[in-house]
């Protein structure tokens, strides 16, 4: 298997990288939605991504990645508490996957050999402590979004079906990529992206001769690419790790606060979601500056990425909510 | 090089660089040049595999194979379609794939198994088109409707196909074809990146065709021919201003922006070479109407999937589809029992009480046909009133996710500004900018939205017309300024659409409630509103209120 395309080497898209890589500093911050034309490297950027993860490590035998042996769920039966570090799972959830795959549902395989009734974990368990990534999340089948909004809203699948009645964590930081021309996404769904982007291809000629040469240097002079990269894909590594660390032990000023409940309130973005997930991602990017103090500057360069895709949304206002965004910013945090 | 040439080219290519390039779209009706072209397409040495379009999930992403599991008693998964040794995947009728169907072999071309596909589209009407998010990722594509019988010679592939296949890889593309790759994909109007990468493998293939192993000029024309024509949205008429990224892109101080010299003329004149001429004319209105894409909104059907409830239990009529996996779910908890009581039965053991049926709710979309009148005397009237009233419509239209067409008619006849669709906000600009003035075509706008609605009402979708006029219908379906003529086609049509049972709508626009106009809408059994002389939202709130009846 070809080495994914390295993080790193992404031209340009810097707002796209960015919210991944404030997501990966703070899982917390639930997710990143990147709606764009066709052909930016959206999807380029999400499988990158799973190689641009730290490693992190879980009890061995756990179909869902726990941490520690405590945490996991009692009907998978663990008694060795082993653990090894694995990759960051970043799991595709494939257009057209059935519920009982995305959930998890009775264990056929055991149920047909030894007669007993097992459960078969979904993609919710696989994804747990990682990544769950929904290209053209758009498409998506209503069931399916229900499922999903359910699961990200709590952190835990249920399954009650077949006799089964299974729980298991699954905390995942959604990643979903689409063209918004064809089809709109449901608010509800939108509302669990922490973060969104909109990606443009780039209009600058030296930039777009520059990918067409990084993908042409991938595809012929693969290893010394990825050698070359993948250096970069490390420090870049490193610094997360620094930032997740740093973020305990970062100041959040109460006028910080103030500032961010007066933006969304200038705003009128629906309900205190927004302004948590603001408040999250300035502190990420305050701590992946390698600042002590959230301030104004770290508000500002986060506040688009978060809020707009949560203004009360007015379908025939086609200004563009991210100008808005940038308008109310400049208002209330000068310029 | 005649279009039958550059056909075999693209085949040719292809075969040298199937993974790379994706793939090859066939614009032309079934007959004898599309079986010619898949004849040559035989000459691929690759294991070819037909798509179609009902397939299930199942066999598109890999299940259960019941049969086989049953059998030896152990879990067989049956494989993905897609999950097999590198294949050349024909998609009939691809104008007609579903956005859900084209998205999985979009992710199955890039999932890096050296998988191609053959598009075949035999688009007949206009709107009908193949989803972008294909064509962008097939390089070539050849329109064979102008083939005469004596072109098609067949192919054959060179012979070393398989030497060829290994230098291709090796292929320099010098950097300032690369450039020349952006910048003319630039002054065509072709956003997406994976144009110029796609010309690069094009051109990189046909230098390892003819054993050089670097792109020459000529490669890279004849690379320019095949990939840039049919993606282009506009033609280079003043380069200078396209050459120059607009003010969006703040100049950064580091890095100077080399000056983007306009493309090469010859491959401008190469690129329109090869357009069809109708093309132009598409590009020319395009020009106009900057919308990207057909908006896949067109071609979706609301009935031909739906949200699958929990199976049922009993079969209560023979119609209903057993759910196997649910049967044999229902069934298995109870096999260990079952067998213990008749220990000698061979695989699990069935009772009527573990059949289940399989339900779907199926929820037809409503599609909602707005046949505005932008004529002078609506226009003096309300037009904007009226356009304020669609606008809250749209709004609604939105939260239920119907679809929207738009039809104004003015002047000699109707215009289609947006065929059916769910993005409003490209709705809105469409009507925004429309213009008013000009005659009353009253009975060409009916004749249009009737035409529309009965054919999406094939396609699945429950149309409801809606009419907003002053009635005042002052031209014949002829094109004569004869009032009586336009007022009796007028009346035929609203019996027309009575006849064809469309729920409608008839907003009146004028300050007086207009006699003919109540006459009209009883004819066509339509819901009448007179705009009363208020504010837009109370226009929202009647028509609501009589949506919700009918």
């Amino acid at each position: 298997m070809k080495q994914p395309f390295p993080f790193s080497a992404i031209v340009g898209q810097d707002d796209m990288k960015l919210a991944m890589v404030l997501t990966a500093i703070d899982p917390s911050i639930a997710g990143v939605l990147v709606f764009g034309e066709r052909g930016t490297g959206k999807s380029t950027a999400v499988r990158a991504l799973a190689g641009l993860l730290p490693p992190i490590t879980a009890v061995t035998a756990c179909p869902v990645n726990s941490a520690d042996v405590k945490d996991c769920p009692a009907w998978c039966d663990i008694s060795d508490a082993s653990v090894q570090s694995i990759a960051t799972p970043v799991v595709d959830l494939p257009l057209g996957a059935s519920e009982d795959r995305v959930t998890g549902a009775l264990d056929i395989e055991k149920a047909l050999t030894k007669g007993e009734k097992a459960f078969q974990p979904g993609l919710f368990a696989q994804a747990n402590r990682g990544y769950l990534y929904i290209d053209e999340v758009n498409l998506l089948e209503d069931h399916i979004v229900d499922l999903l909004l359910d699961v990200a809203q709590s952190g835990e699948n249920v399954v009650e079906r077949e006799g089964l009645s299974i729980r298991h964590a699954a905390r995942f930081v959604l990643v979903g990529s689409g063209n918004p021309e064809e089809g709109e996404l449901r608010p509800q769904l939108m509302d669990r992206f922490g973060l969104s982007v909109d990606v443009l291809s780039s209009a600058n000629i030296d930039e777009r001769i520059e990918v067409i040469k990084r993908r042409d240097a991938y595809e012929n002079d693969h290893e010394a690419f990825i050698a070359h990269w993948q250096s970069e894909d490390a420090t870049l590594r490193a610094r997360i790790v620094a930032a997740r660390a740093a973020l305990a032990d970062l100041q959040t000023p109460d006028s910080a606060l103030r500032r961010v409940a007066e933006l969304c309130i200038a705003l009128g973005s629906d309900g205190l979601r927004g302004e948590l997930t603001l408040l999250k991602a300035a502190r990420a990017f305050a701590a992946f500056a390698g600042d002590a103090t959230v301030t104004d500057d770290h508000i500002r360069k986060t506040a688009v990425l978060a809020l707009r895709h949560r203004l009360r949304r007015d379908p025939l206002d086609d200004s563009g909510s991210s100008s808005r965004v940038a308008r109310t910013i400049s208002e209330i945090l000068g310029h | 090089m005649t279009l039958w040439e550059r056909a075999q080219l693209a085949i040719t290519l292809l075969a040298i660089d199937p993974q790379r390039l994706g793939g090859l779209v066939i614009r032309a009706r079934a007959g004898p040049a599309q079986a010619a072209m898949l004849a040559a397409v035989q000459a691929l040495n690759m294991p070819k595999v037909k798509l179609q379009h009902h397939m299930t999930p199942e066999v598109l992403n890999g299940d259960i194979d019941l049969s086989v599991s049953l059998a030896e008693r152990r879990l067989v998964m049956r494989k993905s379609i897609f999950d097999c040794a590198p294949s050349l995947f024909v998609l009939p009728m691809a104008e007609r794939c579903a956005p859900q169907f084209s998205a999985r072999i979009c992710q199955a071309l890039e999932a890096d198994l050296g998988h191609a596909l053959i598009a075949l589209d035999e688009a007949a009407e206009e709107g009908e088109a193949l989803p972008a998010a294909l064509t962008d990722r097939l390089s070539f594509h050849v329109t064979l409707d102008d083939l005469a019988l004596q072109d098609l010679t067949p192919m054959t592939l060179p012979r070393a196909i398989e030497d060829i296949r290994a230098a291709v890889r090796g292929v320099i593309l010098p950097a300032e074809l690369v450039q020349e790759a952006v910048t003319l994909a630039a002054s065509l109007g072709i956003s997406s990146l994976r144009a110029p990468l796609l010309l690069g493998y094009a051109a990189q293939a046909h230098a390892a065709l003819h054993g050089r192993n670097e792109v020459t000029d000529d490669d890279f024309k004849l690379a320019v021919m095949l990939v840039y024509p049919h993606r282009a949205t506009r033609l280079p008429e003043d380069p200078e201003p396209e050459a120059q990224p607009d003010g969006a892109n703040p100049p950064e101080a580091a890095q100077e922006p080399t000056q983007a010299k306009p493309p090469n003329d010859l491959m401008i004149e190469a690129v329109k070479a090869v357009l069809p001429a109708g093309v132009l004319t598409q590009l020319q209105s395009a020009a106009k109407q900057p919308a990207s894409g057909s908006g896949s909104g067109t071609r979706r059907k609301g009935n031909h999937r739906g949200r699958p409830l929990p199976a049922r239990v009993g079969p209560k009529n023979s119609g209903a589809r057993v759910d196997l996996v649910a049967s044999l779910r229902a069934a298995i908890p109870w096999q260990t029992l079952r067998k213990a009581g008749n220990p000698k039965a061979m695989g699990p053991i069935f009772k009527a009480s573990d059949l289940r049926h399989k339900r779907y709710e199926i929820q037809s979309d409503r599609l909602l046909i707005f046949t505005v009148d932008a004529s002078g005397s609506a226009a003096v009237a309300r037009l904007a009133e009226a356009k304020g009233a669609v606008e809250l419509l749209l709004g609604e239209a939105y939260a239920r996710r119907d679809h929207v067409a738009l039809y104004a008619f003015r002047g000699t006849g109707s215009e289609a500004l947006l065929p059916p669709t769910r993005s409003l906000v490209q709705t809105k600009k469409r009507l925004a900018a429309l213009p008013g003035g000009g005659a009353t075509p009253l009975a060409a706008g009916l004749v249009a939205a009737f035409n529309l609605a009965v054919q999406e009402r094939r396609n699945g979708l429950t149309p409801t017309l809606i009419l907003l006029t002053d009635g005042r219908a002052n031209v014949a379906l002829d094109g004569s300024n004869d009032r009586a003529q336009a007022a009796a086609d007028a009346q035929m049509l609203a019996q027309k659409i009575a006849e064809a049972q469309i729920p409608a709508l008839v907003i009146d626009t004028t300050i007086r409630p207009e006699k003919t106009l109540q006459t009209l809408a009883g004819t066509m059994r339509a819901n009448y509103i007179a705009l009363p002389r208020s504010d837009a939202k109370s226009v929202s709130a009647a028509v609501s209120s009589a949506l919700a009846q009918s």
